[in-house]
Formats: structure tokens, C-alpha cells, sequence
């Protein structure tokens, strides 16, 4: 083991009594400091919070359309309508979009590099992979407004074209980020979370469960059905719901693609409209948050927006909780 | 199990399946659960080709995601890397700065930027890693009870704040209540939150996934339990939590829209966290965006965009390299 | 604190290994030596400040303020001057925080309540005396437009309106015709497209609208549109979507129409055709009216003009100073810089760039102002 391979500056916890009671302090201490970073983050959240509710509900209170099924958004003047129907849709439907396309894909790719590939492809795959998270959002929007777009547009236009007739894909007017789009360019992005963290569960699957499922005659595909992925779910799971969180509060790069809808355009369903997400309607108008009420009326958007990711990973937390830590 | 039937039905079906179930195929391949097993004992007694068959179809969509996957890699790459490879190849590129270069001059440099972002991540991780691995090892080792069960909520939370929403805070705390100037280390505050969930989450599974069985050789042989983490538990998951680092500090360091709010730019150098402002590659890249109809600025901004992917590389490199020495440790 | 600096000390390491590994290739060059042929002003009458001036505010005004920082800086190797393009409304807002030392505005302070706050009492707050609206530039804001076979198209306020309202939705419109003889207009569906973010471009070019066709346009003009279409964000945003869609038009600031290659309506005020040029949107700003008091320089354009040879729609943005700083060495920079900026040679610099030239009498007047910031 490796107690004795690696030197630390408190005692050797092989010798006696002496080091038995410092190893009783030092437990106490250590799990002081864990305890103590747990409330820190409880503390931040905390704060957040009040800071939220606090500057939304006084904007709330002046509200005069439904904040949750108004689609206006005039949260200025003396008689502020504001509701965010429009980003909900936009920020669900996009960020839906992404995990249909992220998740089967990168568990497939996490599979892949830990099952499938020849050992010589092993790391640079997964190097490869690695890669994708390391290129900033920002140059996921730049790359995605000058050039991806040119690509996927004619697609788009296919789509409308021949399936039109279907609600979700009804034409639009829109030529640019379209919800459609949107949630393509944010399924690159999350892509690398999801295959990360699936690859390194997948990695510690016990060899004893493969070799069980192999030695029983299963095919290799048999043996990861019935080992590998029942290991690997809580940690996919896990996985797909940072990835969802990332989708849902991406910012910079939705705020370059997106095409944000006049007021009063009427209602489609299509993913194929425009409209802002929660996220990119904060920063796209973050500079001219003039005074509180206005503010606040973004920072209650902000507010629903933690809330979602709250709900999602909520019911994350209940699937991965039935199955228990680390006595598999 | 009329699936398996389905399935097998149409064995014609592969190279359609291949292109499909990159999206479709691997869609069952998440639920997989006991039922699984059943099948998998009931489907020992069919015939073997029908299972070869499934077997080739998965080994052929495993591939088909793998290569889905690097398509748009390679493709962003050569788009960052052919605009930009010009402007870094200039040698003033990593030691000049901005200063007296508008959106209509060429070239310049973006080393205050490449210090800026750097000594900005640098400031992030160190307040950020510690707690995040210490709340994880809390949750994973410690926490039993209401307390756990709140600390986790409040990581899931946490990983829901948009960045945006963080820097609006912090805003509201540094600038609103306390009256201090923006500076660099505001954003890095507002960057913390960003990071502390994706570490924590990330350092939780790869430290739950420590056999239980080391644990309990460790405290077997009376090795105290902070010890046993530090020295077993942590070491055999270091490799995992490496990466959860690099994948937060990737995020943080490409994060824009915080240093828009906190972070103003500058083309002067400026290596001080508490005074004034502070370049990054994220503000500059916003910078010359806004220009980017002019060749000028375009060349600027996808070299900036190039350099920041180098860098977050880099990182990445370091840390693999660090990861894989520990595993040799071991 | 100790943390932090640990940080900050292998970051600078590693920089420091990146540029020396470059240099190890190249030749080395002085750092942060000035390269680029820019026009700068003649060094003989700025007055120097050594030290750091920051400000923020208006996007509109980026790319004039960076030629006066360039030229001032050119000039003076000690001063530092970071002028941050987030918009006007933050500009403000970072100035009444006293983030800043001045802000660049596309509109003046407000004198009248808005949500219960005077933007000009809240500033005069922060500063301890009055602020003050000095306009530095003139931004004529530009209708581009993309058609094919279309290169020379004429507006007039009213079928302007109707465009950006939604009202007028082909290009072979009979209004658009009307104005157009002898112009092949194809029946390329009109795609209209805005500023999403809030903004000053937003704000002046409804006021236009408002002005021009009072019964078509019947929104409040405001930073945030009221009129149809699809929105992008920023300027560079609508001009890069106008670019790359046919049948597509939009409002943007003059240098922004230039940089992407588009064509720009002219406008029929009522006496023929007027192109975009310095000189017809520079007669708009001669004509404008003061509306402050003393040196407080806020301009009232005149967007329903009926004047031959003007180009009505020009947006003013203005520095928003304190008339006496707090801090006198930061009063002392504000107007060392202003001084500058204000100056013939240039206000001269800035047409190229996009921008129209303020009339003499206003610059005599910005002048006097500057010189009274104290």
C-alpha cells in the first residue's frame, strides 16, 4: 500500500500509542476541515440566494404581467411587464436538444475508448476528447457564428422544407441562432463532460465483473450491458446532470449565436424560433442594468434558472441515491 | 424478450444502425439494468449469430460516436488554428501587450493577457480546489445525515449558478456593498463558485469509486481514518480528481462573461490581483470581436482564441504528466 | 493573500517559459513596443499625466476614444488610459459607482425621474458637484442593407418605419419603388434585423423614426426595440447577420456598415436624396440645440428636420465628467485627456474611423468645458 511510498510531515501511523493518539487529533481535525469546507459552500449558496430573492422580489412585487406565463419582457419604466415563458422554452428546449445528442454519444465515445479501441488508441482518444472541454466557450460562439453556422443552415432549411408540416419543425422566418442550432453547439460543448467522467467510471470497473460476464459467454457487448454500464450508471448520471447544468447556464457562447425575438411575435413551437435563454438574456443586457427594479426583474429570470437546475438535479440525486456509494 | 427479437430481425440493419445509433442505438445502451441479465442468461440459449450480430452493431457505434465526436474537434481546431497560427508565431506575440494598437493596426502582443488569465486561474484553483476536495471527501468519507445530504444539494445548486448570476453577485458584494474597486480578484471570486461544484462532483465519484476493501486493509492495520484517506483513498483516486481539476479550470479560464462584468480589460500589463484592471484572453478576444469585419482585429481575435486553447492544453498536459507520476508511485 | 501569490508566481513562470521558448526561435523584440502605422497628434501640446485613467461606457464611441487614447499615450509613455466598450447604460452606472473616472454615453444624463432616480442628481452625488455631458464624437448611425443587384437604395422616414415596423414586407414594395425609379428591386422577402442588447444605437435611431413618421411609428423610442424582426446582439452582431443574408437590413453605427462592405440607404428628408457622409451628418450636429446649461454640453438633435443636404440620423456621444473631481490628481488626468481628445488635430483623425467631425462652435464650447474641469 502506499502508507509507505509517500512521506508526510506527521507521524508514521505504523508505530504506537504516541501516534495513535495524534492520529485521533489529527481525525479530528482533518474532518473539522472537511466539515468546514461543506459549510463554506452551504454558505456561499446561502448567500446567493438572499441575493437573489432579495433584488427579485421587489421587482416581482411591480410586476404587472405573469411573471411565469407572460412572454413580454419590458422590465423598465414605471409599469414593468416582464415574464420569461420565452427563455424557459428557449433554455429547456436547447439545453433537451443537447443532452439527446451529448449523452448517447458520449457514453458511446467513453465506451469506446475504454472497451472498443485498440490499446494504442486508448490515450490519444481519450486525449483527443480532452481536448474539446479545453477550448473555451468562447470560441465555441466565434467558431459557431463564423463558420457552423453556414453548415447546419441549409439542413435547417431541408428540415423545414420537408417536414414542416410537424409542429416542432414548422419554418420560421429566423436565419440565425435558432433554438435547433442552439442546442447542437451546446451538445459539442458538453460532450468532453459527459465522456470524462463516464470514461473514468467505466475505467474502474471491476475486472472481476468483466471477466465473470466474459467467462459465462458473453459477448464483448454482453459483458459491457450486464458489468460495465450497471457500474458506470450512477457515475454517468452524475455526469450528464454537470452537463445539463453547464447547457442550461452556458452564456457567452449562446449570447453570440442566438436571435433574440421582436416583442409580440406570435407563438410557434418550432425549434427552428429565435428567442433568448435565461442565460443570454442576462449578459446580452447586463450593462444596462440602470437601476434595482430592472435589475431585479433579470435577476428573478436568474432566480427560475437555479431553480431548474435545482429540480433536474434533484431528481439526479434520487436516481443515483438507490444506489448506494461504494459497497457494490 | 421482443427487443432482443426486434433486434434480431433485422440483422440487414447494421449499416443503417451505425449511422442511427450514434444518436438512437446508444440510447438503450443508458438503461441497461437487470433486465439485462435476464436477457443476457435467456439470449445464452439463442442462436449465437443473432447476438455476433448485436455485438458488431455496438462495436460499430462505439466507433461512429468516437469518430462523431472528433469531427467538430478537429474541425474548431483548424478553424482557431489556421486564423490564428499567423498571429502566434510572431515572437512579439508572447512578450508585447496592446498598448497603442487599435482595432485597425495589426498585430500586437497578448502576453499581459496570457499573465493575466493565468495569475487569475492561479488564484481561482487555490481557493477553490482545496474546499472542493475537502467538501467531497466530507461527503464521501465523513457526511452521514442531514448535513451531507444538505452540503450535496447545495453542490448541485451551486453547479446551477450561471455564470453570469455569479458575477452579478459578486458584483453586488465587492462593488455595491463593499465599495471596492473591480479588480482581478473579483473575477477570481466569482470563478471560485463556478469551480467548486464541477471539482467537488467530480473528486465525489472518483473517490467513491475507492474500493471499500482498501479502506478497511487501512484501518485493519490501525492506520487512523484522515490518514487512510490522505494516504490510500486520495492516491488511488488522484488520477480522477486530476482530471476533474483540469476539466474546472478549462471551464474557468474560457469563461467570458464574468470578467465582462468584473473584469475590465486593458492593453497595458497588469500582474497586480488587487489593482486595477486586469487583461485576459477572454476580454481580449471581446475586444477585437467586436471589430471582427476587419482583418486586423479577426487575426488578433482567433490568435487570441488559439492561444488560450495552447494554454488550457498545456494545463492539461501538466497535469496528466503529474497524474501519471503518481500512478507510477503507486 | 500568500496563496494567491503563489498562483501568480507559477503563472508568471510559465508565461515566462512560453516566451522564451518563443524567443528561442525568433528574434526577440522590446516588449510591449508600439508597432502599427496610426495618424497620432502632434506631441508638442499634450499635457502629460503619468499614471492610470479608466473609463467606460458607450460601444458606439470605441473606436474614436482608442484613437485619442492611442494618440495621447503615443505622446505620453507614462499615462495609461483603458477605455472599456460595455455600453452606455453601464458606463454610467460604473461612473455613479465611482468605478470610473468618466463614461462614454450615447444619451446625456437624464434630468427627469426614472423609476424614482435622476441619473444627473445620482451623478452629482457621486461627484460632489454637478456632471457634466461633453460630446466628443459624432456617430452617424448607417440603414445597411444587403439586396442583390441592389447597390443604391433611398428611404425616407416614413417607409423606414414601415420597414423596421414589419409593415412593409417585400423589396419590390411599391413605397420602396416609389422612391427608387429606374432601381430593379427584386421580391426578396425583407429581413429586419436589431440590436437585442439594450442600446444607445436603439435608442437614437427610434427617436428618428419617431420623429420622421410620428403615425407609423408609434413605440416610445427607447434602448430597447420596439419594432419587428429578428435580433442579434451588438453591433457587430447585426452587421455580420445583414452580411450574410440576402434580403437583409439593419441600423448600425456608421464605421460598422463600412468595416463589413454594406450598402447604406440614403434618406429623403423631403428634399431629395441624402448620402452618408462627414460632412451631410456633421450639418445634423451643426444644427443641433444645446439643452444644458453653461458647461454642460447636452445636444437636442433635430431627427424630423426637413433640411436639404442633411443626414438626420446621428447619434452624439458624450463624456460624462465631474465638473470638480474629488480627487484633484484625478481631475487633472480626466482633463489633460479630454484636452486632447477634443483637439483639432484629433476630432480631425476621427472621420476616417466612422465618425462625422463636430462642428467648430461645439468643439470651441467642449473646449471651455474641459478647461473648467477642475
Amino acid at each position: 500500500m502506499s502508507t509507505t511510498s509517500l512521506p508526510t510531515p506527521t507521524g508514521q501511523p505504523t508505530e504506537s500509542r504516541a501516534a495513535g493518539r495524534s492520529g485521533r487529533a489529527g481525525d479530528r481535525l482533518f474532518s473539522g476541515a472537511t466539515t468546514i469546507s461543506g459549510i463554506i459552500v452551504i454558505g456561499i449558496v446561502t448567500l446567493i440566494g438572499v441575493f437573489l430573492i432579495a433584488q427579485a422580489i421587489p421587482a416581482l412585487l411591480r410586476n404587472n404581467a405573469n411573471f411565469l406565463t407572460s412572454r413580454e419582457w419590458s422590465p423598465g419604466g414605471d409599469h414593468p411587464r416582464f415574464g420569461i415563458l420565452e427563455f424557459l422554452w428557449t433554455t429547456v428546449t436547447s439545453s433537451l436538444i443537447a443532452m439527446a445528442l451529448a449523452v448517447p454519444v458520449g457514453v458511446g465515445v467513453a465506451l469506446f475508448i475504454t472497451q472498443y479501441a485498440p490499446r494504442w488508441l486508448r490515450r490519444p482518444a481519450a486525449n483527443l476528447v480532452d481536448l474539446l472541454a479545453a477550448v473555451p466557450s468562447i470560441v465555441y460562439g466565434l467558431w459557431g457564428l463564423l463558420t457552423f453556422r453556414a453548415v447546419i443552415r441549409p439542413f435547417e432549411q431541408f428540415l423545414q422544407q420537408k417536414f414542416g408540416w410537424f409542429p416542432l419543425f414548422a419554418p420560421t422566418p429566423i436565419s440565425g441562432g435558432t433554438i435547433f442550432f442552439i442546442g447542437i453547439v451546446l451538445a459539442i460543448m458538453i460532450l468532453p463532460i459527459v465522456t470524462a467522467l463516464s470514461r473514468e467510471v467505466f475505467d474502474q470497473t471491476p475486472a472481476a465483473h468483466k471477466e465473470g460476464a466474459l467467462a459465462l459467454g458473453a459477448t464483448h457487448w454482453e459483458m459491457i450491458r450486464t458489468s460495465v454500464l450497471p457500474f458506470g450508471k450512477p457515475g454517468v448520471i452524475s455526469a450528464s446532470m454537470l452537463a445539463l447544468g453547464r447547457a442550461l447556464g452556458e452564456t457567452i457562447a449562446v449570447t453570440f449565436l442566438v436571435s433574440a425575438l421582436a416583442g409580440g411575435t406570435p407563438w410557434t413551437w418550432s425549434l427552428f424560433n429565435g428567442g433568448e435563454t435565461f442565460a443570454s438574456k442576462i449578459a446580452n443586457n447586463a450593462a444596462e442594468f440602470s437601476n434595482p427594479n430592472k435589475t431585479g426583474a433579470y435577476i428573478a429570470a436568474g432566480l427560475v434558472l437555479f431553480v431548474l437546475t435545482f429540480v433536474v438535479n434533484s431528481i439526479a440525486r434520487v436516481v443515483i441515491e438507490r444506489r448506494k456509494a461504494f459497497s457494490e | 424478450m421482443t427487443m432482443t427479437a426486434h433486434d434480431e430481425t433485422r440483422p440487414g440493419g447494421t449499416g443503417s444502425g451505425a449511422r442511427l445509433g450514434t444518436t438512437g442505438g446508444t440510447g438503450t445502451s443508458t438503461t441497461p439494468t437487470d433486465p439485462g441479465r435476464r436477457d443476457l442468461i435467456e439470449s445464452m440459449d439463442r442462436p449465437h449469430r443473432g447476438r455476433a450480430i448485436k455485438d458488431h452493431v455496438a462495436r460499430i457505434v462505439m466507433w461512429g460516436s468516437f469518430v462523431l465526436a472528433v469531427v467538430p474537434l478537429v474541425w474548431i481546431l483548424w478553424t482557431v488554428a489556421s486564423n490564428g497560427f499567423h498571429m502566434i508565431t510572431t515572437s512579439l506575440w508572447w512578450t508585447g501587450n496592446q498598448r497603442n494598437i487599435n482595432t485597425t493596426d495589426a498585430g500586437g502582443g497578448a502576453r499581459h493577457a496570457i499573465e493575466g488569465t493565468l495569475i487569475q486561474a492561479g488564484a481561482t484553483a487555490a481557493i477553490a480546489v482545496p474546499i472542493a476536495i475537502l467538501t467531497a471527501i466530507y461527503l464521501v468519507e465523513y457526511g452521514r445525515g442531514r448535513l451531507a445530504r444538505v452540503i450535496s444539494f447545495m453542490v448541485d445548486i451551486l453547479s446551477g449558478v450561471p455564470s453570469i448570476v455569479a458575477a452579478l453577485f459578486i458584483y453586488a458584494v465587492w462593488v455595491t456593498t463593499f465599495g471596492i474597486d473591480r479588480n482581478g480578484f473579483a473575477v477570481s471570486l466569482s470563478l471560485v463558485l463556478l469551480m467548486i461544484p464541477t471539482v467537488t462532483r467530480s473528486t465525489e465519484e472518483m473517490l467513491k469509486l475507492v474500493p471499500n476493501e482498501l479502506r478497511e486493509a487501512s484501518y485493519a492495520l490501525g492506520v487512523p481514518k484522515w490518514v487512510t484517506i490522505v494516504r490510500v483513498v486520495l492516491p488511488t483516486a488522484f488520477s480522477g480528481i486530476v482530471t476533474g481539476v483540469l476539466l474546472g479550470l478549462a471551464r474557468v479560464m474560457g469563461e467570458t462573461a464574468p470578467l465582462l462584468i468584473l473584469g475590465p480589460y486593458t492593453k497595458n500589463f497588469q500582474r497586480d490581483l488587487f489593482n486595477g484592471n486586469m487583461p485576459t484572453l477572454p476580454t481580449m478576444i471581446n475586444e477585437d470581436r467586436s471589430d471582427f469585419a476587419l482583418s486586423t482585429a479577426a487575426e488578433r481575435m482567433w490568435g487570441a482564441a488559439l492561444t488560450l486553447i495552447i494554454l488550457v492544453l498545456l494545463l492539461n498536459l501538466a497535469g496528466r504528466f503529474i497524474a501519471r507520476r503518481s500512478a507510477v508511485a503507486k | 493573500m500568500s496563496v494567491s501569490r503563489i498562483g501568480a508566481v507559477s503563472a508568471i513562470a510559465l508565461a515566462g517559459a512560453l516566451a522564451l521558448s518563443a524567443c528561442a526561435t525568433e528574434n526577440p523584440a522590446p516588449a510591449g513596443s508600439t508597432q502599427g502605422a496610426g495618424s497620432s497628434a502632434s506631441a508638442g501640446n499634450v499635457d502629460c499625466f503619468s499614471g492610470d485613467l479608466a473609463a467606460e461606457g458607450s460601444t458606439a464611441q470605441k473606436n474614436a476614444i482608442a484613437q485619442a487614447i492611442k494618440s495621447y499615450q503615443e505622446a505620453c509613455a507614462d499615462a495609461t488610459i483603458d477605455y472599456n466598450a460595455t455600453g452606455s447604460g453601464s458606463g454610467i452606472k460604473q461612473f455613479i459607482a465611482k468605478q470610473v473616472a468618466f463614461a462614454g454615453s450615447d444619451s446625456a444624463l437624464k434630468t427627469t425621474p426614472k423609476d424614482g432616480k435622476v441619473e444627473a442628481e445620482e451623478a452629482k452625488n457621486a461627484c460632489g458637484s454637478p456632471a457634466w455631458n461633453l460630446p466628443m464624437a459624432a456617430g452617424p448611425i448607417a440603414i445597411a442593407y444587403n439586396v442583390n443587384g441592389v447597390d443604391k437604395l433611398t428611404l425616407n422616414g416614413e417607409v423606414a418605419a414601415k420597414i423596421f415596423n414589419g409593415q412593409i414586407t417585400t423589396w419590390n414594395d411599391p413605397a420602396i419603388a416609389a422612391l427608387n425609379k429606374g432601381v430593379t428591386l427584386p421580391s426578396t422577402p425583407i429581413k429586419v434585423y436589431f440590436r437585442s442588447d439594450e442600446s444607445g444605437t436603439t435608442e437614437n435611431f427610434t427617436k428618428y423614426l419617431q420623429a420622421a413618421a410620428p403615425s407609423v411609428w408609434t413605440a416610445d423610442p427607447g434602448k430597447q426595440w420596439t419594432g419587428k424582426g429578428e435580433g442579434k446582439e451588438k453591433s457587430a452582431g447585426v452587421s455580420a447577420a445583414v452580411k450574410s443574408q440576402d434580403g437583409g437590413i439593419t441600423y448600425v453605427e456608421w464605421s460598422y456598415a463600412q468595416q463589413n462592405q454594406l450598402h447604406m440607404a440614403a434618406i429623403d428628408t423631403g428634399s431629395g436624396p441624402v448620402e452618408l457622409t462627414g460632412e451631410t451628418a456633421g450639418k445634423a450636429i451643426a444644427a443641433a440645440k444645446q439643452v444644458g446649461t453653461g458647461n454642460d454640453l447636452a445636444l437636442k438633435l433635430d431627427y424630423g428636420t426637413k433640411e436639404a443636404g442633411v443626414y438626420p440620423i446621428v447619434l452624439v456621444t458624450y463624456e460624462i465628467v465631474c465638473s470638480k473631481y474629488a480627487d484633484a490628481e484625478q481631475g487633472k488626468k480626466v482633463k489633460a485627456f479630454l484636452k486632447h481628445y477634443a483637439s483639432a488635430d484629433v476630432q480631425k483623425s476621427l472621420e476616417p474611423l466612422g465618425y462625422a467631425p463636430l462642428p467648430a462652435e461645439v468643439l470651441t464650447k467642449v473646449d471651455t468645458a474641459v478647461d473648467a474641469i477642475s
